[in-house]
């Protein structure tokens, strides 16, 4: 089996309300997927629950990562398989310096100690590529941060811990033009390394017009109710999700607000 | 400072050579003897098993209770006359100490604050005399107590970035040591009986003056039975660039130590003093109850930095106070980690004009443990300032309080005051709490208080695991990062210390 990621009939719930309903997901080795639906559909839930977040509990399904079932992988155990994801709101951490954290992550996860001078000029270069000032790496994690600071911050991470699936949710918004664009060439080269994969959810085309997705899942009310290649991405972003409503029977949605 | 030294070598010309060539040897030396040490010690630390609460490794070093003079356990005259004529004091001191105890018979235990009824000073040995004597070359001092100050690094330390040192084993100091150039200008870093002994004028003068035995039962009880601890006079503009510490270690059960530090920095002059306290466990109930006076004088400036780390079965009822004039400053560290009970409200009296005092704290309470603390700043003189800032962590139902007083009097007006305390707990049994008393007697006054009591945000643990830390780094890797704003104030080794101890902390008890 080929897939990097696999996600079968996943069903998740919070105090007994479930949010995924039966979610089947397949990603392969050097996949683009982006995954579109409208606020509170449970996109971000979808990608937690690939994390482990204890918040959710995972009622039924099977989670594979490399053939490998994860269920019972406990959240860092994750990301030492190469999962990583990007959060939409990132959280702040008072004390701890970027550069601090990510050095001790990132000799977490290798499990090689890698020097702080060595280290400095690998974080400096990744900054650079985003344009983060050098204080930057001295400030504590997301502390005080701008939506935008926070937002690239997570592509730094990603950037230095170096992963093989990425889940990045929402890296676009709240975004100003220019760190759209720096946010999406960084993850577009990212991504150029074909033995990456990543699952991108988004409300927005710029991002997926670096970004490149080869699929695209359209997830309602706790399901995926379509899927499809970038044409499909394409009408969304024309047409917003009442389309589709109409051809499941949905009641449809009106003033729909795409952020 | 540094300039006299330069003065000195170059003084000494000659000499240089051959001095340089003994330095290397020293240093040689020194650096093997480290060695072996920081073998042993990373050894000791090794041995950690976690038993009962658990083992704090080398600080949980029990020493087989061989000594000199034991007193029989209790208070009364008799004690408190022994002490004082094996001590061989002059008659003002055992009159004091008389008196103390007079007073201490009167005043009750607090009617607010941590239950301190399990304490019974029946059961209290006042004073323990160490076999040993007083002495300035380690290598002097018997070997199974040099033994644990070196497991405790307290030599290295002094190598390595002090300027001197003072070791306190049960009630009696065992080492005292400080660096020539400094008594060259007139430094005064000694045990406490030395100098009663040698400066009885400065003593009579200021001993009780600025924690007054009136203040509380338990300042009482240590003017009645104080031994040991440790004198400093830094004159009128002397900068002691290199910290002074004492360190202060009980070893018997069922005792108390009742150390004595008095500091005074004259007028311009400059010093940082650190503290640091230990014990190992027992089943019996031990007592501390230490008092430090500090006085700073006119544009003098004075950090007191403090890493208390107790064993469980210990109650550390200890009184710290300055006094502080026309434009100085006292700095206050203060890491309480450790102990039964802990009381312990270090108290600014800024009394002249632009006085300054600034507070940094950080309390940890494990399971069983009441840690009862905070700061006090009294603003007695125009344009004072004080800050505090203060973080508490409570974990495994242990209970952190932070408790305050900011007291502003009649004529003190254009002072400026700020608190932000912050408390952390780390799971649903904890309790962290802030008891702030505020009293301002004029309107002139810039005032700021803020307090925040939370739990650790579980999203947080989450977003940190996400990364690739294990559940209990991430959670370390929290409480460390809530402490920094008082590890940062902390000479390098002890910030290290402090994050080992909190470590220790969130490793050992239960839950
Ligand atoms: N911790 C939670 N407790 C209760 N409900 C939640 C929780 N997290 C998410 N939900 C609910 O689950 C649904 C999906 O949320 P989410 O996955 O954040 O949606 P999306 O990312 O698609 O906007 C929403 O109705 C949201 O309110
Ligand atoms: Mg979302």
């Amino acid at each position: 089996m080929s897939n990097m990621l696999e996600v079968s009939n996943l069903k998740v719930a919070v105090d007994d309300v479930e949010i995924l309903q039966g979610i089947d997901l397949e990603i392969g080795r050097g996949e683009v997927h982006v995954l579109m639906g409208p606020n509170g559909a449970g996109k971000s839930t979808l990608a937690r629950t690939i994390m482990a977040d204890p918040q959710f509990e995972q009622v039924e399904g099977d989670i594979y990562f490399e053939g490998e079932n994860i269920n019972e992988f406990s959240t860092d155990e994750r990301a030492k398989l190469g999962i990583f994801l990007t959060f939409q709101n990132p959280l702040e951490v008072a004390g701890i310096s970027v550069e601090d954290f990510l050095r001790t992550t990132k000799i977490e996860l290798t499990g090689e100690d890698i020097s702080v001078i060595k280290f400095k000029r690998e974080l400096k270069g990744h900054m650079q590529d985003l344009d983060l000032d050098q204080a930057y790496a001295e400030r504590y994690l997301n502390v005080g941060f701008s939506g935008g600071e926070k937002k690239k911050g997570e592509i730094l991470q990603m950037s230095v811990l170096n992963p093989d699936l990425v889940m990045l949710d929402e890296p676009d918004s709240g975004l100003d033009v220019d760190a759209v664009r720096i946010v999406s060439e960084t993850v577009a080269d990212f991504l150029s390394d074909k033995n990456k994969s990543c699952l991108i959810i988004t409300h927005h085309s710029v991002i997926l017009e670096s970004v490149k997705p080869d699929f695209a899942h359209i997830l309602i009310d706790g399901k995926i109710v379509k899927r499809g290649g970038p044409e499909l991405i394409e009408r969304v972003n024309d047409e917003g999700y009442n389309w589709i409503r109409e051809e499941l029977g949905l009641e449809k949605v009106h003033d729909e607000v795409l952020d | 400072m540094s300039n006299l030294r330069s003065n000195l070598t170059s003084d000494h010309n000659v000499k240089q050579l051959d001095t340089e060539r003994i330095l290397a040897e020293k240093a040689a030396e020194r650096e093997a003897l480290k060695e072996s040490r920081r073998k042993e010690r990373a050894e000791k630390l090794k041995e950690r098993t976690y038993v009962e609460e658990f083992d704090r490794g080398v600080y949980d070093i029990k020493n087989p209770n061989t000594y000199e003079i034991m007193l029989d356990k209790g208070l009364n005259e008799e004690i408190v006359r022994e002490i004082s004529s094996i001590k061989d004091e002059p008659d003002w001191m055992l009159e004091k100490r008389l008196a103390a105890l007079e007073i201490y018979r009167e005043l009750k235990n607090p009617n607010w604050g941590p239950d301190l009824s399990e304490l019974n000073m029946d059961e209290i040995a006042t004073y323990i005399r160490p076999k040993a004597q007083m002495e300035s070359n380690w290598q002097e001092v018997p070997d199974e107590i040099r033994k644990t100050f070196e497991l405790l690094g307290i030599p290295e330390a002094e190598l390595d970035y002090l300027s001197g040192v003072g070791a306190q084993y049960d009630s009696e100091v065992v080492y005292h040591n400080v660096k020539d150039y400094l008594a060259l200008q007139g430094v005064v870093y000694t045990d406490f009986e030395s100098a009663v002994e040698q400066y009885p004028e400065i003593i009579q003068e200021y001993f009780g003056t600025c924690l007054k035995p009136t203040l509380h039962r338990y300042s009482a009880l240590h003017y009645a039975v104080w031994s040991g601890g440790s004198y400093v006079y830094v004159p009128e503009g002397v900068h002691v660039d290199i910290p002074l510490q004492s360190y202060f270690r009980m070893n018997a059960p069922g005792a108390g130590q009742f150390e004595h530090t008095l500091i005074i920095v004259e007028k311009g002059g400059s010093l940082h003093f650190i503290e640091g306290c230990s014990a190992p466990r027992y089943n019996t109930i031990n007592l501390h109850a230490g008092g430090v006076e500090l006085f700073v004088k006119e544009g003098a400036k004075l950090r007191y930095s403090t890493i208390e780390n107790w064993s469980r079965n210990m109650y550390n009822l200890n009184s710290k106070r300055a006094i502080v004039e026309k434009d100085g400053v006292i700095e206050w560290i203060s890491g309480s980690f450790g102990s039964r009970v802990s009381m312990l409200y270090p108290a600014s009296i800024l009394i002249g004009e632009g006085a300054r005092s600034e507070f940094t704290g950080i309390t940890f309470a494990g399971a069983g443990q009441t840690l009862d603390t905070g700061a006090q700043v009294v603003h007695k003189a125009p344009h004072t300032y004080s800050a505090v800032e203060t973080k508490s962590i409570s974990k495994g139902g242990g209970k952190a309080i932070y408790r305050s007083l900011v007291q502003v009097e009649e004529g003190a007006y254009g002072c400026r005051s700020n608190t932000d305390c912050q408390s952390l707990m780390l799971d649903a049994q904890s309790r962290g709490d802030t008891i702030p008393t505020i009293i301002l007697k004029n309107d002139d006054v810039d005032f700021g208080h803020e307090a925040k009591i939370g739990r650790i945000d579980d999203q947080a643990i989450f977003y940190l695991m996400s990364r690739g830390l294990s559940e209990e780094e991430a959670k370390a890797m929290i409480v460390r990062g809530f402490a920094e704003p008082v590890a940062k104030e902390l000479p390098l080794e002890y910030a290290v210390e402090m994050n080992e101890l909190i470590n220790l902390e969130l490793k050992g008890a239960i839950g």
